[in-house]
């Protein structure tokens, strides 16, 4: 215990108090108001409403939820894929190979992703890679950006991993294939659980790349949220951050409890 | 190996089609002139200025408010404040704009706060219009990036030696001293890597300054998305995207030296 004294303790607390409100709790208190508010004139909104949520889903949420769900199923599915590939061939390599490419797989989560975006313009609006226009082109994007964050998870997985498994599994004859099937698979699954959740938020919030490529008719959530707004209807924008929102939690928390009982604890 | 294969076509090829593009002209002649007619422009040197001192303010922000936080958090801990950490933690899933979009509501110039006062004090006109101006980005990146300071500092001070905490606060040291003495020595490593983390993600933030919408504030990203989209001009957009490039790619660095300092 730092603070002895009851008063200097709660002087602390009521600080916290103020920061965690206003910086944390007030932004999201009041995007859940703003939602449900009818008529917002004075102070607080003089009546609430459940109609921005109703016009939202009646207009663009639903096709909206649709190609942010399947953008971010698509692109965590490639990127784990990937990055697990990546992280396990890695291990096989010489010290200095091995923090080479590493450092490779990570450039993509420092570029600038509306940089992502314009490279990927640049480069697939010509044939014979025409994908500017395409789906698959949001797809690329949502990818590399979030290929980095499943590469790191799933590599801090691995090195936390115990080799002494594999190497028993080994010594009693099993194949590599088997091996890699049977012992280490099972073992990263929670790491992998957890790489997919990550990615698969970060790709359901994902503006930068996105606005810089996507075709007509494949607009995710946040370009659409963006366009709602930006045309001034920033309830109906508020309705749809929270489905975002919503969205986002219930992924997360469903994966944590995959991943808490696959663990049994 | 079919990853690296992925990603070099992904990811490298266009980034060196943007370099491309920004130094050679349609019929592939080097060409310098719109470089440097680029670079001199008011609006690349504007977009520079306020990307630079957006991402410094902000992370000066974060790191005070991750610090406060995270040392009350560790050694002032109140009931359920193991909880509190995981849902500031949470807030890294989330979408960047959202706060934006909360802050019109409560600083805006119909928000809350503005009709407060105004009801409150009788007052013509909204007297807070802090939110779109440059601070309104600073105030929303340091809402959004604090988590990434307290994730490194929580984990940090987790390995202080608590008995080393008590043994000087029974000889008398007054808090303050055993934070500057004890607990900063500690911090030191998790707040440079979580800074340098926070430089390059306010560098690179997008969605934030594109909500926010304020025709005086313009950062690079924004400008990127400007020119190619808005104007079509590719070449002056590749030209900016090489230098915000280079710039997350020298701040990476230095999160990664400083990382790498941390887990040694």
């Amino acid at each position: 215990m730092l603070v002895w004294s009851r008063s200097g303790r709660l002087v602390l607390w009521v600080l916290f108090a103020l920061l965690f409100g206003v910086l944390f709790l007030a932004p999201l208190a009041v995007i859940l108001l703003s939602s449900l508010a009818d008529q917002w004139n004075g102070v607080l909104p003089s009546g609430l409403t459940t109609e921005h949520y109703s016009e939202v889903v009646s207009g663009a949420a639903g096709s909206a939820v649709k190609a942010s769900l399947i953008t971010g199923f698509l692109a965590s599915t490639l990127a784990l894929v990937s990055g697990t590939w990546a992280a396990l061939s890695l291990r096989l390599q010489g010290h200095a190979l091995r923090r080479l490419l590493g450092l490779l797989f990570f450039i993509p989560s420092a570029v600038p992703s509306v940089s992502v975006g314009l490279g990927l313009l640049v480069a697939f609006s010509h044939p014979p890679l025409l994908l500017n226009g395409t789906v698959a082109i949001v797809m690329i994007a949502h990818f590399v950006l979030i290929s980095a964050f499943t590469f790191g998870n799933v590599s801090a997985g691995l090195a936390r991993l115990s080799p002494d498994f594999e190497q028993v599994a080994s010594s009693l004859g099993a194949r590599p294939a088997y091996r890699l099937w049977h012992v280490t698979l099972p073992l990263l699954a929670p790491y992998l659980v957890a790489a997919f959740g990550l990615s698969f938020a970060l790709s359901m919030g994902e503006l930068g790349a996105t606005v810089m490529v996507y075709p007509p008719g494949w607009v995710t959530l946040p370009v659409s949220i963006f366009s709602l707004t930006d045309r001034g209807d920033i309830f109906a924008g508020a309705a749809l951050t929270m489905i975002l929102v919503a969205a986002t939690l219930i992924l997360l928390l469903g994966l944590e409890r995959i991943t808490a009982r696959a663990t049994g604890s | 190996m079919p990853p690296a294969a992925l990603l070099a076509l992904l990811f490298f090829y266009p980034l060196a089609l943007i370099a491309r593009q920004a130094f050679l002209d349609d019929s592939g002649v080097a060409n310098f002139a719109e470089v440097i007619h680029v670079l001199h422009s008011r609006f690349f040197l504007n977009a520079l200025v306020n990307t630079v001192s957006i991402s410094v303010a902000a992370t000066a922000g974060c790191l005070v408010v991750g610090l406060v936080l995270a040392l009350i958090l560790a050694f002032v801990p109140f009931p359920g404040s193991g909880f509190i950490a995981q849902l500031i933690d949470t807030f890294i899933a989330l979408p960047t704009f959202l706060v934006t979009l909360a802050f019109t509501f409560l600083y805006g110039s119909a928000g809350m706060l503005n009709t407060g006062l105004m009801e409150a004090f009788s007052l013509p006109l909204p007297p807070v219009d802090f939110l779109y101006s440059a601070w309104g980005v600073v105030l929303a990146e340091v809402t959004v990036y604090t988590p990434f300071i307290l994730r490194p500092l929580l984990a940090a001070f987790s390995l202080v030696d608590r008995g080393q905490i008590e043994a000087a606060s029974v000889l008398g040291a007054r808090p303050f001293r055993i934070v500057r003495q004890v607990i900063l020595p500690a911090a030191i490593p998790a707040l440079i890597a979580g800074g340098s983390l926070c430089l390059l993600l306010t560098v690179n933030e997008f969605g934030i300054v594109l909500f926010i919408g304020a025709k005086g504030v313009i950062t690079l990203p924004l400008l990127i998305y400007g020119k190619a989209i808005q104007e079509s001009a590719y070449q002056v957009a590749c030209i900016i995207a090489v230098v915000n490039i280079a710039l997350s790619l020298g701040l990476f660095s230095l999160y990664r030296i400083a990382a790498g300092r941390l887990g040694s």
